[in-house]
């Protein structure tokens, strides 16, 4: 299990060979990667600001990989998440999960995500042309992590 | 504790929207009095200060609470050395 937070940029083929480690178990890799979207509720974004809390974020980060170890049966997990300023196209967050069969990669891939979304403590702040705003935490997010 | 400051004082760390607000990142309150404290009254004795602290902990603004890194309700009781930190509603992913 690895979790990262970093202002710097990732590289997804390089993270997910490292996550597989020659694993000859592994029949599944699923991955989730979120990025920047120019625009956000109507208004144009040209820059999305990212604050955690560290220490909190990592041990919260942690807590939801070890839940999903414990729900899924699955190999390994990385998560890594960026803070700072990032632009529209930029990666923000990335998910992987090694396991046997898709099935239960899949699953895994999505409750992380879910999870991370209304758990993990993130904070968006984005600059658009009427100026900077916090992100809302949105109810269907809530929705989302309920269903597991 | 992060450093030497006698345990007789909470330390809260503001984050994101409330730390804006605040124009500070953290404060050292001291905790008085024989009766349990918790989140809520700490929430309670800030926002009687007032101005943003009125606004961003009045009704109807979601504050969430972490105690010692870990989230917490309102009722959860906080001690002198703890760390408690106020935050909006998380928006990460």
């Amino acid at each position: 299990m690895t979790v990262r937070v970093q202002t710097a940029d990732f590289d997804v083929g390089r993270e997910i060979a490292l996550l597989r480690g020659g694993d000859k178990r592994v029949g599944a890799v699923a991955s989730f990667i979120g990025t920047v979207r120019d625009v956000n509720d109507d208004a144009t974004v040209s820059t999305l600001t990212l604050e955690h809390y560290p220490g909190m974020t990592e041990k919260a980060l942690e807590a939801i990989v070890a839940e999903a170890k414990s729900r899924f049966e699955i190999y390994d997990v990385l998560v890594i998440h960026r803070v700072g300023a990032l632009a529209p196209t930029d990666q923000i967050v990335l998910v992987v999960v090694t396991g046997a069969h898709r099935e239960t990669a899949f699953d895994a891939c999505r409750f992380l995500m879910d999870y991370l979304k209304t758990r993990a403590p993130f904070w968006k702040k984005e600059e658009t042309p009427q100026g900077a705003r916090w992100v809302d935490a949105r109810a269907s997010d809530d929705e989302a992590a309920a269903r597991w | 504790m992060r450093d030497n400051a006698p345990a007789t004082t909470l330390h809260i760390v503001y984050l994101a929207r409330l730390r804006e607000a605040f124009g500070t990142t953290e404060e050292r309150l001291a905790l008085t009095g024989a009766a349990p404290t918790t989140v809520a009254d700490v929430v309670t004795l800030l926002r009687q200060r007032g101005g943003a602290y009125a606004t961003e902990l009045g009704a109807g603004r979601a504050v969430r609470a972490a105690v010692n890194h870990t989230m917490v309700a309102p009722d959860a009781v906080v001690r002198p050395g703890d760390e408690l930190a106020l935050f909006p509603p998380v928006t990460g992913g």
